[in-house]
């Protein structure tokens, strides 16, 4: 471990620039997965949350008979996965819309009319938040001659995932671009380190050294890239979180083992590049 | 010890260095490989060190065979084997005993005897003094005996020397030949490149073939009297 440390240390005096090139690219990449990690955790959380407010909601049309709201009722109750089947009337709904936006008080008394619908709200069993349990109840519900319109939160849901799936893409976009770019600059320097130890490698190779003694600096090297790569793109990953916090929205911060899990990647990518690059390289020298 | 069994190296570009070489050196053999400049000698070399495949034949080497030693395992024959060039090859920024030392470090000697024993084969070549010199505050013989001293770190079985005296005076010359020698009749074979046949003639007793665009035409062993 002394010995990793001052092979990176002696790595980074030979050529600073490329050693810092090589580490900001890692640490970019990682700071794209970084991000995606932070989206991704907090839309999961978000997501729990949704998911025990899913329901369909019916919407019933202004002529209903109390008779045929009755039957609808009945039947959705016996549906799989239901939980509960609430009434709210037209009167409610504008109750609940004052509380929620309290202009609409304002408008509404001068309105002769309540312009928000009747509706029957269907709440699921835990187990019963399936998409498919949730989409026939949907179904279903809007078959009645009552029912005028239906919403349901999967479609949010789906929405949601839509939006990961398309932030996943991105990131691996983005980090791919990055990781390449990093594993260019990593194998550049290593060439220039192997180069500048050509005639150590040959001393070495003459005397009979083994060969993993000979590239074993070069992939410590590698290792260290990755692991101060992977330091950066914590400390990038956490500054965003603190700005999100501060200015925009409260947000949870990642798992710390996702952020070792990160530095992990760091580390394994760096050494598989510096691997690359050695087996290309010391054949030159 | 080493056998060299109807050896061609063929380089793309140039053609044949080596056609057709066989030879047996024994243990404990002191062998000058003479020729003029091109016809294999330095090949040969580089073949029982197995810094390269013989395009056909077969190099062997201390139990090693090229037939069979993977690159992962050439370390093996090259701690049987040292070597010493014309230029040294010596690390600059590394002293006299630096240089030695790297040599016992990366060949795997245990930290503490590092020293000792770089301090030992140094008085072994007669620089006991010289240790703390940069290489280039050395003089050229000087330089050499650092060389060889770093070739008998791993305690080899054979010395391969690619005309070591090349670049010295005949005084430095002499001394590398007169340590050469002394280290051979302790036990260890060597094996010398060299054109200088005035130094081949002023060890008579030592075994000499010669080499003439990459065949052997002269092996003193198997032809005594006749020159
Ligand atoms: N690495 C190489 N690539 C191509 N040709 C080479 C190489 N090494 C040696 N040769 C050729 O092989 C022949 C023998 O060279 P060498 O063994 O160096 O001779 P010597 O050491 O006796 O002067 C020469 O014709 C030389 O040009
Ligand atoms: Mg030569």
């Amino acid at each position: 471990m002394a010995n990793a440390i001052r092979e990176a240390a002696s790595a980074f005096k030979r050529s600073p620039l490329l050693m810092g090139l090589s580490t900001l690219m890692v640490g970019l990449a990682l700071f794209v997965m970084g991000l995606f990690s932070l989206a991704t955790h907090n839309l999961r959380l978000a997501l729990a949350t949704i998911e025990e407010r899913v329901e369909v909601v019916a919407y019933l049309r202004e002529d209903t008979r109390q008779v045929d709201l009755d039957a609808a009722i009945e039947t959705l109750q016996t549906l799989p996965g239901v939980e509960e089947v609430r009434y709210f009337s037209k009167a409610e709904a504008l109750e609940r819309a004052i509380r929620d936006l309290p202009e609409i008080a304002e408008v509404s008394t001068d309105l002769e009319v309540n312009p928000f619908p009747a509706s029957l709200e269907v709440s699921f069993l835990p187990e019963g938040r399936t998409a498919e349990a949730v989409e026939a109840v949907a179904a279903i519900a809007e078959g009645f001659p009552v029912v005028e319109d239906v919403r349901y939160g999967r479609e949010w849901v789906e929405r949601l995932f839509f939006l990961r799936r398309i932030g996943g893409f991105t990131a691996l976009i983005l980090g791919g671009a990055f990781a390449t770019v990093a594993t260019l600059i990593i194998a550049t320097a290593i060439r220039i380190a192997v180069f500048a130890r050509r005639e150590e490698i040959f001393v070495m190779r003459l005397v009979g050294a083994r060969d993993s003694l000979i590239w074993r600096p070069f992939l410590l090297e590698g290792a260290a890239t990755g692991l101060l790569g992977g330091a950066l793109a914590i400390l990038l990953t956490w500054l965003t979180y603190q700005a999100v916090f501060h200015f925009l929205f409260a947000l949870d911060w990642i798992p710390m083992s996702w952020a070792w899990g990160g530095v992990g990647i760091g580390i394994l990518f760096g050494v598989l590049a510096s691997n690359l690059a050695v087996r290309r390289y010391l054949k030159e020298v | 010890m080493i056998k060299l069994l109807d050896v061609t190296k063929v380089y793309p570009r140039t053609g044949a260095a080596l056609e057709g070489v066989n030879l047996h050196v024994p243990k404990g053999e002191f062998l000058f490989l003479t020729g003029h400049s091109g016809s294999g000698k330095s090949t040969t070399l580089r073949l029982i060190h197995m810094a390269e495949q013989p395009t056909s034949g077969e190099v062997r080497v201390s139990g090693f065979s090229s037939l069979r030693t993977s690159r992962r395992e050439v370390w093996k024959v090259r701690r049987r084997v040292g070597f010493v060039f014309q230029d040294f090859r010596l690390l600059p920024g590394r002293d006299a005993m630096g240089n030695v030392a790297f040599a016992l470090e990366v060949t795997g000697t245990p930290k503490k005897e590092i020293r000792p024993r770089a301090q030992r084969l140094l008085s072994q070549v007669g620089l006991s003094v010289k240790g703390r010199s940069q290489a280039h505050e050395l003089s050229g013989g000087e330089q050499q005996r650092v060389a060889i001293a770093r070739a008998l770190a791993s305690e080899p079985l054979v010395l391969l020397a690619d005309e070591p005296t090349g670049n010295l005076d005949d005084r430095a010359t002499r001394g590398i030949l007169d340590l050469v020698w002394e280290l051979n009749a302790l036990g260890m074979a060597v094996v010398m490149a060299t054109h200088d046949l005035e130094l081949v003639r002023s060890y008579p007793s030592a075994r000499v073939i010669e080499l003439d665009q990459g065949r052997l035409v002269y092996d003193s062993s198997q032809a005594e009297g006749k020159e």
